[in-house]
């Protein structure tokens, strides 16, 4: 990206026509010029509160930039759009927190790799173990992990840990088709393909000691993250609303730069529709991880029996959420995109677990299989509606990354590093390869100093389980 | 005969088709779409489905076809490998061909659905081009 297009706010944060671009110099110049593109068209919808924003991991999406956040107020005539939440509505990380340590698992990382690659259901073609009816998926779209918690995947405390402690309300089965209906009746508990991932890691640097005690985070200490989604029935929603919505902004007189933005005012009869099936498939997400994150601990327990995977946190970055803001010294309620952004509440805020309150909400920014992830904390000022980072992000295509590496060949060097991947797919390898995505240090520290999230955590890869 | 081909995005995947006629176009580009998640070449025609839909504008016709192949091969768990595309006026009539999923294919990556994004449908000098970014 051209930096001479931008003006330069702080050194972490760049304007550019109703557009704010958070990030350094280092990473902003890197970015495609589409981000800036696509951002400023966000920024040209009716109803946009503040400025149309990407975050530090930004890279160029479709409608939308992958990274980009945007808030707009109903009730002067803000609109919802299907392209600002994307096609995997809800996808977002489940950490789990062990009571093993890298000794622990040292021993016995092939067989445990194995064995979780066989329990979890990966990669395309792949269906899960449960097969719903449909009645039975309308329950999961209205009760989210909730149901998954009362069929027995899972506890009971998981919820606490959970964003919107497992469900969200206003769900609208009946907004949903029959095509998403089926698409999701085999694919509960799946983890998809493309960027998704089982991941075993270790926290091997703590930057935040206060926060990592209130997250129960120790050096040496072994997580779980599972990053996946609504599966089948999110991205059938988002592909019958993409062309529902655009054809409703053009009915409605809404002018879009791109025809991705599909999008209408909140306050309309298809803006209710998508909002009401979007929030069935944010159900379905955080039921998914749930599921996902019991098959996990059977894994587990059938290699370390007694072993404890805590909840540590579940946090989506693919959605729309309604949530009260001081704006301009008024407090609004707003609709808040964040697609490819992660929600980072601040200290004390009611909405995160009371364990959590003194420093907080954990912030996951999942990184490539061969580099590193990070857990932050949510900072208070935070300039961007709560809102923060929530990966390496790409910086390049994927035919790219085809052409520079060979799959198995990589999955070899990984293992020499100490990183056992599991996967069907070579291509998926290839296209995933660690090299293919930013600096997720600099990702995390750029975050940290445009103040959106501040790092407790490192987490290094030890075993990834891949689509 | 259609040919396909891919162009850069930097999170997913651009698709395009081309043929001399606007249907093989679709199809080369439904060939570009399913190449993404296994190796056609592996895959046998041995079942077909069938679908219509209505549609006047060519570009929204090209996702809706994707997107439609798309959700027949998830609810039918079938992997996919050759397509069929007829055409009257604002009137289309598709299928495909394939089999149920085994451990023997060569899996690639998921395609979530085709997007609005590049989406274009054009003809240039005798020949159709269809092409638009998939999400993966």
């Amino acid at each position: 990206m051209d930096i001479k297009k931008l003006r330069a706010i702080t050194p972490y944060s760049w304007q550019a026509e109703g557009a704010l671009l958070y990030g350094s110099h280092e990473l902003i110049s890197e970015m495609d010029e589409k981000v800036l593109e696509q951002i400023r068209n966000v920024a040209s919808l009716p109803g946009l509160v503040g400025y149309a924003m990407t975050m530090p991991d930004a890279h160029w999406g479709y409608g939308f930039p992958i990274g980009g956040v945007a808030a707009f107020d109903a009730d002067a005539g803000g609109i919802i759009s299907a392209g600002g939440v994307g096609f995997d509505i809800s996808c977002g990380i489940r950490c789990l927190r062990s009571n093993l340590s890298i000794e622990d698992i040292g021993p016995v990382m092939k067989p445990l790799a194995d064995s979780l690659y066989r329990n979890i259901p990966a990669g395309v073609g792949e269906e899960g173990r449960i097969r719903l009816s449909v009645s039975e998926l309308d329950q999961v779209m209205h009760q989210g992990a909730q149901w998954a918690v009362e069929k027995g995947y899972g506890d009971i405390h998981d919820l606490e840990y959970v964003e919107e402690r497992g469900h969200i309300g206003g769900a609208v089965p009946e907004s949903v088709s029959v095509h998403a209906k089926n698409r999701q009746l085999g694919e509960m508990g799946t983890l998809g393909s493309g960027n998704h991932y089982l991941e075993i890691q270790v926290v091997d640097e703590i930057y935040d000691m206060e926060a990592a005690r209130a997250y129960g985070l120790e050096k040496g200490r072994i997580l779980v993250s599972i990053h996946c989604g609504s599966r089948g029935l999110g991205h059938q929603i988002g592909t019958d609303y993409l062309i529902l919505l655009a054809k409703a902004a053009n009915r409605l007189g809404l002018t879009l730069p791109d025809r991705e933005l599909a999008c209408a005012p909140i306050h309309s009869a298809e803006g209710r529709q998508y909002i009401g099936a979007m929030n069935a498939a944010i159900n379905i997400a955080l039921a998914n991880r749930q599921i996902l994150a019991h098959l996990a601990r059977e894994t587990f327990e059938r290699i370390f029996p007694g072993s404890r995977l805590d909840t540590l946190f579940d946090v989506s970055h693919n959605t729309c959420k309604v949530e009260k803001h001081l704006f301009e010294g008024r407090e609004r309620t707003l609709h808040i995109h964040r697609k490819g952004a992660t929600r980072a509440f601040p200290p004390h805020h009611p909405d995160i677990p009371e364990r959590y309150r003194p420093v907080g909400q954990p912030v996951i920014i999942g990184g490539s299989m061969g580099t590193g992830s990070y857990i932050l904390a949510g900072n208070s000022g935070n300039p961007a509606f709560a809102s923060a980072s929530h990966g390496a992000g790409r910086a390049m295509s994927r035919k790219q990354a085809l052409k520079r590496w060979n799959g198995r060949q990589l999955i070899d060097e990984l293992a020499e590093k100490g990183i056992l991947i599991r996967t069907r797919s070579m291509r998926g390898a290839a296209e995933e390869a660690p090299g293919a995505y930013k600096d997720v240090d600099r990702v995390s520290i750029d975050t940290e100093c445009a103040n959106l999230a501040r790092r407790v955590a490192h987490l290094s890869p030890r075993i990834c389980v891949k689509g | 005969m259609g040919r396909y081909a891919y162009f850069e995005h930097d999170a997913d995947i651009g698709i395009e088709g081309s043929g001399k006629t606007l249907e093989e176009a679709f199809e080369s580009a439904a060939m570009a779409l399913f190449s993404i998640q296994s190796d056609l070449s592996e895959i046998k025609p041995e079942r077909k489905l069938r679908f219509e839909f209505s549609e006047e504008d060519i570009e929204y016709a090209l996702v809706i076809w994707l997107n439609r192949l798309i959700y027949e091969a998830k609810h039918l768990r079938l992997a996919l490998c050759r397509f069929g595309l007829k055409r009257r006026d604002g009137f289309w009539q598709g299928e495909a061909q394939g089999e149920p999923w085994n451990d023997a294919m060569t899996r690639g990556v998921e395609v979530k659905g085709a997007t609005l994004t590049c989406l274009s449908v054009k003809k240039t000098d005798e020949i159709w081009e269809a092409r638009c970014i998939v999400d993966v």
